[in-house]
């Protein structure tokens, strides 16, 4: 009990004021940055749940567990619970909102107060999307395509699209909170060559959520008024275009994809720099690219539309633009690669899961150059092949990029260790569980699988079973971590400031903060990644 | 943001030019400049829109530079959504 | 000792406690505001889109539709809000030169300008409600004009389509009105209360920034909605 007492000794946000109220009430973005964990966290399981019963009727070829219009529901309700409720808010919400003050040495985010209200907003729209599913739900997919969603879908459309719209204005607002922080509350000689590439990265997902969202909000709007009055805007027999509608939704929803991977990649920078002991090799080339997928993010979106029936030029256009945004992503793969060349490797939870980040983001953003082909597009939208090229890279890198994360700084958090042991165990099942599920569904894909359907041809249930058996194992995987990091907020070994010897402003201050971050205002006289001049750490923990 | 302390007097004549404007545009529109007449409307609500950011939004006077390029980023950005839309749009039903 | 705020100044009440000074203050209030009118301009700009795309395919019925709605009623709307406008940046003047009752003055006639403007607009939609020409099932455009240079008649399906971006972006317009006449509410309650003076008074330079955005969106909105084609007819 000597070691609570070590840690109740010194005040931190966690222990200054106790109380729901001063939670729900709360303007400091590391407690907020809690509150979101906890609320992704439950989405997160929400979304999970549907993934389950898909793979369980996925088991056999024909549809035995649920009804077709159930199945409908259930992927469309599970993407939109990943994307909108876990994935977009997860890294930016959670990891963003509790280091990029502390990491700019800064007391708070610019607007402490509108951060609040982000985290309210998504709550609500959390909310209504709760009560969507339990009324019914959605089965539109989660892309909302009209005419269907707009003329013929007897759910629960407009309801999801509220929730989403709400959603939306959560996530704007806090990537306004961010480039203004960033531009505005840097400490003294924190320029921006010295800032941690983790910032450049969520400088860069903050633009795409300024610009991109709001495109999405007016899109969902347009097709609530045209479901509620119906108007006609999106329904081919009566001179509107469902295709306009897509490529309203499709402008926001590449860049989204960015805002999902962009913050994991934020992640990969700092965890390969400290656990290589190196500072990143080009440094300016990666943060440049940050800039850079997120503007490039932007030009291409119609590659969701190839088969759609737009024209065959503006495909060309698209096409080639699609290659080139492949660039960016390519460029901080080598120079974190390059990065570990000669560096002093230590394998632990976060370093797993970098590894794990590099190798399957990086077969998810190649597969995506061969959809990027308009010739192999035709063959494989629409099938399993773009399942496991998004889930290569929203999960093999998103996911793991979040859970690396949370593992690098749950000692800054929580003031505490996890078990290493066990955190290594659940990054080897999520990778070994992960790829199991994914990497059937390429082949399937290939070999013709059409996504979306609840039944298919006999032929394909090996496969089909294989990716069932590894998505349980996934499962556990995930489950893992919840569990001790709960374990750890008790029992964990104490954290003192630095455990792992990293560079960055946020290991200068205790572990867990006060609620003002730093006990003097520093004042930055060294370059990013100093690890010439940082020691290690005595020892790594190798805690059972 | 500047502390630059705007004269009222130019605010004034920024309004009449504003005013004259929208009568001049409301009043173009009955003339028939086949093709042009959609342009000239364009560019003089432009140039209203432009008097409104300069003089009442201050960014004429003020020294941050930022303001600026959010402002042109933002219309970039939009004028992004319009164009590659249009590149479908147009060449749809060629050949 | 290790809670208390980094640097001890002497500060108005108005200056938050993460903020370094004054200056930092509103340097970020005002990017802050800029940057939230940039993600306005893309959620107009949706609408827009939209617009572009049906004019370009569906122009006689857009050039009809633009027709049947009244110019006049358009321009003055047009003239009120340029006069809000000029009532806000002289407001702003006003705050900067510590001239408490001129501010609220100003502030209170810019919101019976915005209710002008509201007024105005809720008279056009009552006459397009009485055409018929509000999307839905009563919807009935078979009284508008086809310009003699049209081929074929006026597609109705096509003209509902006009109507109903016409209320899209006039409603939407309407409701960031509404808002605008909400901030400015509170605006001139805190004037009145003298909560604003040379040293203090970011909150009326960005809700004027807003405000002036909103003119600005309208601005475009007049010549696209009301000004497509005014040939007379032949």
């Amino acid at each position: 009990m000597a070691t609570v007492a070590i840690a109740a000794e010194r005040e931190n946000y966690l222990n200054q004021e106790y109380g729901i109220r001063s939670w729900l009430l709360t303007t400091d973005h590391k407690r907020i940055a809690l509150l979101y964990l906890a609320s992704i966290t439950f989405f997160f399981f929400v979304g999970g749940f549907f993934a389950l019963l898909i793979r369980l009727e996925l088991l056999t070829p024909a549809g035995h567990l649920v009804q077709a219009d159930t199945y409908n529901k259930l992927f469309s309700m599970h993407g939109q619970v990943m994307i909108f409720f876990f994935l977009i808010p997860s890294i930016p919400a959670v990891l963003g909102n509790f280091l990029v003050p502390l990491m700019i040495g800064a007391k708070d985010l610019a607007f402490p107060r509108i951060n609040l209200l982000s985290w309210y907003l998504y709550i609500i729209a959390g909310t209504i999307y709760v009560h969507c599913i339990v009324t019914g739900g959605v089965d539109t997919g989660w892309t909302f395509y009209t005419p269907f969603s707009t003329a013929f879908s007897n759910t629960r459309v407009i309801e999801a699209g509220i929730s989403i719209f709400i959603a939306g204005f959560s996530s704007i607002l806090t990537g306004l909170n961010f480039v203004v922080t960033v531009h505005r509350m840097r400490a003294p000689g924190m320029t921006w060559s010295r800032l941690p590439l983790f910032i450049w990265a969520m400088y860069a997902t903050s633009i795409i959520q300024l610009l991109g969202t709001p495109v999405l909000a007016i899109t969902l709007l347009l097709v609530v008024f045209e479901r509620a009055f119906n108007l006609g805007i999106f329904d081919p027999t009566r001179g509107g275009d469902p295709l306009l509608f897509q490529h309203l939704f499709w402008f926001y929803s590449h860049p989204a994809v960015y805002i999902m991977i962009l913050p994991a990649m934020a992640v990969e920078s700092e965890v390969v720099a400290c656990f290589t002991r190196k500072r990143i090799f080009g440094y300016n080339f990666v943060a440049m690219s940050s800039i850079a997928i997120a503007v490039f993010g932007f030009l291409v979106w119609a590659h969701h539309m190839f088969v759609a029936g737009i024209s065959l030029y503006s495909a060309l256009i698209f096409s080639i633009l699609s290659y080139l945004v492949a660039v960016p992503s390519a460029i901080k793969v080598f120079n974190w690669t390059a990065t570990m060349y000669k560096g002093s490797i230590s394998f632990t939870t976060p370093m797993l899961y970098a590894f794990g980040f590099i190798g399957l983001f990086t077969m998810g953003g190649l597969t995506g150059l061969f959809l990027a082909c308009l010739g192999i597009d035709v063959h494989v939208h629409d099938t399993y092949f773009v399942i496991a090229h998004f889930h290569y890279i929203m999960v093999g890198g998103a996911v793991m990029g979040y859970l690396g994360g949370l593992h690098f700084w749950w000692p800054k958090i929580s003031g505490r260790m996890y078990p290493e042991g066990w955190g290594r165990l659940a990054a080897l099942l999520v990778f070994a569980g992960f790829n199991l599920t994914f990497f059937p569904q390429f082949i399937l894909g290939y070999m013709g699988m059409p996504r979306r359907y609840w039944q298919y041809p006999p032929e394909f249930q090996v496969l089909n079973v294989l990716s069932t058996a590894g998505s349980t194992i996934l499962a556990v995987g995930y489950v893992l971590p919840m569990v001790y990091f709960l374990w750890s907020m008790r029992y964990g070994k104490i954290a003192n400031d630095n455990p792992w010897g990293a560079a960055g402003l946020e290991w200068k201050t205790s572990s867990p903060p006060p609620t003002f971050n730093f006990k003097e205002a520093p004042e930055v006289t060294w370059e990013a990644y100093n690890y010439d001049e940082i020691p290690a750490p005595a020892e790594v923990p190798v805690e059972r | 943001m500047s502390e630059h302390v705007m004269s009222s007097k130019l605010y004034y004549t920024i309004w009449i030019t504003l005013m004259c404007l929208t009568v001049i545009t409301a009043a173009v529109s009955f003339v028939d400049l086949g093709p042009f007449n959609t342009i000239v409307a364009l560019v003089i609500a432009t140039i209203k829109a432009l008097l409104v950011v300069l003089f009442f939004m201050h960014v004429k006077y003020t020294s941050e530079k930022l303001t600026k390029i959010v402002i042109v980023s933002a219309i970039f950005w939009l004028f992004l959504l319009l164009a590659l839309s249009m590149a479908d749009y147009a060449t749809r039903f060629l050949s | 000792m290790s809670d208390s705020p980094i640097t001890v100044e002497e500060h108005g009440p108005e200056l938050r406690h993460h903020f370094v000074d004054a200056e930092q203050q509103r340097d970020a209030a005002s990017l802050g505001m800029w940057l939230f009118l940039a993600t306005e301009i893309m959620f107009f700009g949706g609408m827009f889109c939209a617009y572009l795309i049906y004019r370009y395919w569906y122009y006689n019925e857009f050039a009809a539709g633009s027709r049947s709605i009244d110019i006049y009623l358009g321009t003055i709307n047009t003239a009120v809000l340029i006069c809000s406008s000029l009532t806000v940046a002289l407001g702003v003047r006003a705050a900067q030169m510590g001239k408490r009752k001129l501010l609220v003055t100003l502030l209170l006639i810019t919101i019976v300008f915005g209710l002008a403007f509201l007024g105005i607009k809720g008279v056009e939609w009552y006459q397009k409600f009485e055409e018929h020409h509000v999307p839905g099932n009563s919807f009935n455009a078979s009284d508008l004009e086809r310009p003699p240079y049209s081929h074929g008649e006026i597609d109705q399906r096509h003209e509902q389509i006009y109507f109903s971006l016409y209320f899209a972006m006039t409603g939407l317009h309407a409701l960031h009105m509404i808002i605008g006449i909400g901030i400015f509410v509170f605006l001139t309650y805190y004037a009145w209360k003298g909560r604003y003076s040379p040293k203090y008074y970011t909150p009326v330079e960005i809700g004027g920034l807003y405000w002036h955005f909103v003119d600005i969106v309208w601005i475009y909105l007049f010549p696209l909605l009301y000004l497509i084609d005014r040939k007379p007819l032949r």
